[in-house]
């Protein structure tokens, strides 16, 4: 159960106060878990139950009875809080005009009651996903950001004060790390050439290798069995296993790579300038488009509507989709360069920092500007969690902050020194760890309400088998969207295409490489004995279009007169109606 | 029938003698012989006829035999004297030819036989007496017309019989062949448990039990006992229920039409008694109210209060309107008109005045007691004191207590200047003595009003002449107003408050276009002064500090040229500078001297610019071009060195329509692509489907995904269910008549429920 817009995120981080998860041995009066709207819906409740206790009371006072001889304290189907269905909310019912054919009613009446029930059992089914982020508080007059990470991890259970652990790696030095989607896998890459996967939960290397040469970027593909590495020349595709599986010589230079996952897309964006879209399901380049934008050292990607953003050196942050040459959204979003984009999971914020040393967060919806920071010494690398923390690095300091787009912040929510400049983040999902690479190594840090405590097993199993892992993949192969897909706005499909003939013409002739509705030009036939003399061959040709003109002519003529005729009837049929004879129209001539 | 039947005979008649030509023809010499025999026939006898009928038959014989020698002809057919096998119609003996048969001859006998019984005598008799002729029946092919249309009326009626089932059929969500067979999955209880026995002892027992308490053992909607008791009322219950209705609604009606003839009643002197009868027994109903039903009559005194309110705003019984001015005319000359006039002129003053009642006095008294020590002065005009409501003409009351507020207020005590003295003095004065000089004061005032009354009415008039006239002209009356309170007013405000007057009254001058509040005194002047003070102070500020940026950056957009500046200033704006949280700064931040901060913030400048181009250049790139289609040299001279004139050139310049909307026309730091994404098309639906109308009504109909991803399973079930769900091998046969009936019963059912339910 994929929602469709995980807003609630932003409550959550609201309220201060967070309950601790329901557990059945607490037993059953300890129910006020679910917050204001709990207690709302609870006082619902209570309302509806006394009214259907004056009911039944005023039934029995009749004589009715039930059964058992006592009423149900519950009648009905068990109500479903508002906010919960609100999530579930698709667009907005149509009203139904007035004149309808009984068709058109019934279609429409099914389908809104068919939306209508999708949206109550997603959001009864919704009680499934109990988990509930917590987050780090501090005691009064205390920084939670003063809270050191030993400290948490001492504090917490064993199994998550392991998650806490630095990798001295100072020999290849300044690593990127990424996490596989599931989150339970880490890949390494050092800039001097070190690529190391590990299944970071029970720290089993899964595989190490050097490849010899410089690694820009590493990436985990669809699974944890691929994962591509940005080389120094070409992009290389290798296995868990450390095999390498392809030299994709197509693709050179590349700095930065973005994996969409529902596509099967590697982005890679090169020194050269150039974002390119490898298709890696079949091993197809999509798309290479030429940004112009210079060196491409800052990507991310909206993971809500797979559309890549480009930082580029002239302050600007530049929206792309495979299927346009052109850049979607081009906005000035800081006076320096940009160091860092990152953008949220559901594709509503992203947040950019730059060499003027500011921090910003946007409505990528809107494109404005919602806060503007100044951090002291600016932030070199940007991560949002699934949750929506914020970790910003500048130099060697990794501060994690909370709510930067509702409130206004102040002073970070976490930080940490880690030992050399950090040169890759990435928050774990679904775990609250945030994965830190720099220059001495790797360091994964404890971040408190980071990561989304329910998960799709569907989707992304943390714990699932091989067998399901296959399984998925298959399914999600199945389920791959294609890349003509992507746009700014993802519920563009379920749009009725509203171009015009011309705009549907001349994508035709576009796509044919030739005008199908084009007359043909007339070439004289070559006429023996002197007949195909020049002036001969021009007379013809003349002629021809005199006679093609003249048809214009005809029929143009032939359509005027239509419409004049329409008009005049239309004319008639008004006069006919406003026939009615007024006293004045005597004075008419 | 009997035209008919002549007509025929006549054409029996002429085919007969066709058919005797024919022979005539056939047989020439023997065509004396048969006319001969014609006459004979005429002539002939009772007694000749054996003779006569041998003759005849011989000749026949001959006849024929010379027919058969002469031609193929068939056997002739017999003659109707004997029997034979066929008989021919034409060979009846037209004896009584040309005569009428009438019904007389053929019942002629009916009178002598018993056996007829008197019914039947009696209708045949009166046949005998009608004389109309009878029209001819219908042609084969209308007759055969309309047995076809009452055919196919009755088919049809047959067939729509089953247009409801059939649309139900095709409506349906799902359809199940074949029909009716049991739904499949599980049954409710109910039907389950109907086929089932009590056999066990404890079983029995339970049952017993239920069934003497009249418990539902099958269906837990309704027991038994309920379900007689709805049967038992029900019929009774409707009844009474519809005798009730019928009754109000006769009563409606009755009372309806009453006053519709009383409405009718042109009489003026009727509905004047009426209306006086009618103000009595109110005014006694209220008298009776006050004492039992304070509130009530508190209530009705508001009516009448609004009443009075109303009369005041339509002017409805002053000297304004049409009859009373005709009759103003005619009061020099008339007692009866100067009499109505008089009357109407009561009304109003009836109408207008504040009714004084028991209530009222005791509040009044209340108050009165609470401001027992700050009685105002005779000398002070009540209108001064009208604060509460906004025009002091609508208070009837004259004099007021002025409010605990007032004296608060510092501005007050300069209006009532120079009555404070003597407020001090009067505050030892009893109570006795405050009320006597109350009504005193009353009195006096209420001269003061109705000499004031005067003009007032004057300028109303005014200004209902220039109701029309523009928003100034409407300040400018009201200013005249003013001046008029202010010259009443002067011989009692000192110097001082004149001056202050006057300023207000240029203050209200400048606020009446604004403001909809009607300034009528001074105190209300003055209050309006205050409110200015305060309003501009609060309103003052902001237009310094705000509305100026804002106003800038309106026309910058509009110029759309300078966009640089508006950006920049906005991000500043905004900016929250984060505190430095941590001492561990960084050492290679702390080297940034100031000129590499300066650097810094002046990186920016090119970039903006830069930026701005780019997205001008697009903004003109998406502009359409304007098409010069001038040539030079036509209609003037041409060369190298010379230019069409302007004229020409705008003649023939042909501009494009103005592109839609950018949708980065908002954004100035953003450029969007306006670039259609073509790609994206082949997946969308190109047209709207057929039953809808708008893309609206589609575009919902499809906003909600149907995968197993996002929906539970038991709605993608619901959402993926065939159209039509056959069953393996079984027969689907045509539906019988029974399912019809089947339908009839539900349907009914179904309205008894819904009955049910509203019961």
């Amino acid at each position: 159960m994929a929602s469709p817009n995980v807003e609630a995120l932003s409550v959550t981080h609201v309220e201060k106060k967070k309950k601790p998860p329901a557990r059945y041995w607490d037993g059953p009066n300890d129910g006020n878990k679910e917050g204001k709207d709990g207690e709302q819906t609870e006082q619902k409740e209570q309302q509806t139950q006394r009214a259907t206790k004056r009911k039944q009371s005023e039934d029995q006072a009749d004589g009715k009875d039930v059964l058992s001889g006592k009423p149900d304290p519950f009648p009905g189907p068990a109500p479903i809080p508002e906010d919960r269905l609100q999530k579930f909310k698709r667009k907005e019912k149509t009203k139904k005009p007035r004149r309808q054919n009984y068709k058109l009613k019934d279609m429409i009446a099914r389908s809104e009651e068919t939306s209508e029930m999708a949206q109550k059992q997603a959001a009864r089914l919704d009680l499934l996903l109990p988990e509930d982020a917590g987050f780090l508080e501090g005691d009064e007059d205390e920084d939670t950001c003063t809270i050191s990470q030993e400290d948490i991890a001492d504090s917490v259970d064993i199994s998550s004060g392991t998650k806490y652990f630095n990798l001295k790696l100072s020999q290849f030095g300044p690593y990127r790390a990424d996490y596989s989607k599931t989150g339970r896998q880490l890949l390494l890459g050092g800039r001097r050439g070190h690529v190391a996967c590990i299944d970071w939960q029970s720290k089993q290397l899964m595989c190490e290798i050097n490849v010899m040469e410089t690694v820009n970027d590493v990436k985990w593909l669809h699974s944890e069995a691929m994962y591509a590495v940005a080389q120094k020349k070409w992009l290389y595709i290798y296995d868990c296993n450390g095999i390498e599986l392809h030299c994709i010589r197509k693709f050179n230079d590349v700095l930065r790579m973005q994996f969409l996952p529902y596509h099967f897309l590697l982005a890679t964006a090169s020194a050269t300038g150039f974002l390119q879209y490898l298709d890696v399901s079949v091993g197809k380049e999509v798309a290479a488009i030429c940004t112009k934008g210079g060196r491409l050292d800052v990507m991310c990607q909206n993971p809500h509507n797979a559309v890549v953003h480009l930082g580029h050196s002239n302050g600007t942050v530049t929206l792309w989709s495979p299927n346009q040459k052109e850049a979607l959204v081009k906005m000035l979003c800081h006076q320096g360069g940009v160091r860092s984009v990152a953008v949220d999971k559901t594709g509503t914020y992203m947040v950019t920092s730059g060499m003027d040393k500011k921090l910003k967060v946007y409505d990528v919806r809107a494109f404005k500007v919602l806060k503007s920071y100044f951090l002291p010494a600016g932030a070199s690398c940007l991560s949002l969690s699934q949750r929506g923390l914020l970790s910003a690095a500048t130099g060697d300091i990794v501060q994690v902050y909370r709510d930067v787009w509702s409130t206004p912040v102040t002073k970070p929510y976490m930080a940490h020194r880690v030992q050399r400049t950090v040169w890759g983040m990435h928050f774990c999902p679904f775990e609250d760890v945030l994965g830190v690479g720099h220059g001495d190594g790797f360091t994964s840090m404890l971040i408190p309400g980071a990561g989304e405590p329910n998960f799709d097993s569907l989707d992304a199993n943390p714990y699932r088998s091989t067998k399901q892992r296959q399984e998925w993949e298959v399914k999600a192969l199945l389920e791959k969207i294609q890349p003509e897909l992507i746009s700014l706005d993802p519920t563009e499909l379920s749009r009725v295409d509203r171009a015009t003939f011309d705009m549907k013409h001349q994508d035709r002739v576009q796509a044919l490489g030739f005008d199908p509705l084009a007359k043909e030009k007339f070439i004289p036939r070559y006429k023996k004995k002197g007949r195909s003399s020049a002036g001969n061959v021009e007379r013809r040709k003349r002629k021809v279009a005199h006679e093609d003109l003249r048809e214009d002519i005809q029929k143009s003529a032939e359509d005027k007169k239509k419409i004049e005729k329409e008009r005049k009837q239309s004319e008639e049929k008004k006069a006919v109606l406003s026939s009615q004879k007024s006293a004045l129209d005597r004075f008419k001539k | 029938m009997a035209k008919a039947s002549k007509k025929k005979e006549i054409k029996t008649v002429v085919t007969k003698s066709s058919a005797g030509m024919d022979t005539l023809a056939a047989v020439r010499p023997d065509v004396v012989d048969y006319d001969d025999e014609e006459d004979l026939n005429e002539t002939i006898t009772s007694e000749e006829e054996e003779e006569d009928g041998d003759d005849e038959r011989k000749r026949q014989k001959l006849l024929e035999a010379i027919s058969a020698l002469g031609s193929k002809r068939k056997t002739k057919l017999g003659e109707r004297s004997e029997a034979s096998v066929q008989m021919s119609e034409f060979t009846v003996k037209a004896d009584g030819e040309g005569d009428r048969v009438d019904l007389s001859d053929l019942i002629g006998t009916m009178e002598k036989t018993s056996a007829v019984p008197a019914k039947a005598r009696k209708q045949l008799k009166n046949l005998q007496r009608r004389n109309n002729t009878i029209e001819c029946p219908l042609t084969k092919q209308q007759s055969e017309r309309i047995q076809r249309d009452v055919a196919f009326q009755k088919a049809a009626t047959q067939v729509t019989r089953w247009k409801s089932i059939i649309k139900q059929n095709q409506r349906a969500e799902q359809l199940v062949f074949p029909l009716n067979q049991e739904p499949p999955g599980p049954k409710p209880m109910e039907r389950v448990v109907s086929g089932w026995k009590a056999q066990t002892p404890l079983e029995q027992e339970i049952f017993a039990v239920l069934s003497a308490n009249k418990q539902p053992i099958n269906d837990p909607i309704l027991t038994p006992a309920e379900e007689a008791s709805m049967r038992a009322m029900s019929l009774e219950e409707a009844k009474i229920r519809r005798a009730e209705l019928q009754k109000a609604r006769a009563l409606q009606s009755y009372y309806e039409a009453k006053a519709r003839r009383e409405r009718k009643i042109k009489s003026k002197k009727y509905h004047k008694v009426q209306n006086k009868a009618k103000r009595k027994d109110l005014l006694k109903q209220f008298d009776e109210m006050v004492q039992t039903d304070p509130a009530a009559a508190l209530e009705e005194l508001n009516k009448i209060e609004l009443a009075r309110m109303q009369e005041r705003m339509s002017l409805k019984h002053q000297n304004s309107g049409k009859w009373a001015k005709s009759k103003a005319i005619m009061a020099k000359y008339d007692d009866g008109a100067r009499k109505a006039m008089q009357q109407q002129l009561e009304v109003n003053k009836e109408l207008t005045q504040k009714l004084v009642t028991s209530l009222n006095n005791e509040e009044e008294e209340e108050e009165k007691d609470a401001g027992d020590a700050e009685q105002l002065p005779d000398l002070v005009p009540d209108a001064e004191h009208g604060l509460d409501s906004l025009n002091p003409w609508m208070t009837g009351k004259l004099s007021e207590e002025p409010t605990e507020k007032e004296k608060s207020e510092p501005m007050d005590l300069t209006a009532a200047g120079p009555g404070n003295t003597v407020e001090e003095e009067e505050e030892e004065e009893t109570e006795e003595e405050a009320l006597l000089r109350e009504f005193d004061s009353r009195r006096k005032l209420r001269q003061a009003q109705e000499t004031d009354a005067a003009p007032l009415t004057s300028v109303d008039d005014e200004e209902d002449e220039a109701a029309a006239a523009e928003d100034p002209d409407a300040s400018d009356k009201e200013e005249e107003e003013l001046t008029q309170f202010t010259s009443l007013f002067r011989g009692i405000a000192d110097g001082r408050q004149e001056a202050e007057a006057e300023k207000a009254e240029a203050d209200a001058s400048a606020q009446l276009e604004e403001d909809v509040t009607r300034i009528r005194t001074l105190e209300d002047m003055e209050l309006l002064c205050q409110e200015e003070s305060t309003s501009g102070e609060a309103a003052a500020p902001p237009p310094d500090t705000e509305n100026l940026p804002t106003q800038q950056a309106g026309k910058k957009r509009k110029r759309g040229i300078e966009l640089n500046q508006v950006l920049t200033k906005k991000t500043q704006v905004i900016q929250v500078p984060l505190t430095p949280t941590m001492e561990d700064t960084e050492d290679s931040d702390g080297k940034l001297d100031q000129r590499g901060l300066i650097r810094e913030a002046f990186a920016g400048d090119d970039v903006v610019s830069d930026f701005l181009k780019d997205k001008r250049k697009q903004e003109d790139a998406g502009k359409p071009k304007v098409l010069d289609l001038t040539l030079p040299g036509w209609g003037e001279w041409g060369g190298t060195s010379l230019k069409p004139s302007r004229s020409k050139r705008r003649r023939f310049k042909i501009k494009a329509a103005p592109p839609p909307p950018r949708k980065d026309q908002h954004l100035p730091s953003v450029i969007m692509s306006e670039k259609r994404n073509s790609s994206i098309s082949l997946h969308q639906v190109s047209s709207l489907p057929f039953p809808f109308e708008s893309h609206a009504q589609f575009e919902s109909t499809i906003r909600s995904p149907l995968g197993r991803t996002w929906n539970t399973e038991r709605t993608v079930r619901k959402i993926s269910k065939p159209r039509v769900v056959t069953q393996l091998g079984a027969i689907i046969e045509p539906m019988a008549r029974e399912e019809l009936m089947k339908q009839a019963a539900a349907g009914k059912t179904s309205v008894v429920d819904s009955w049910r339910i509203k019961q």
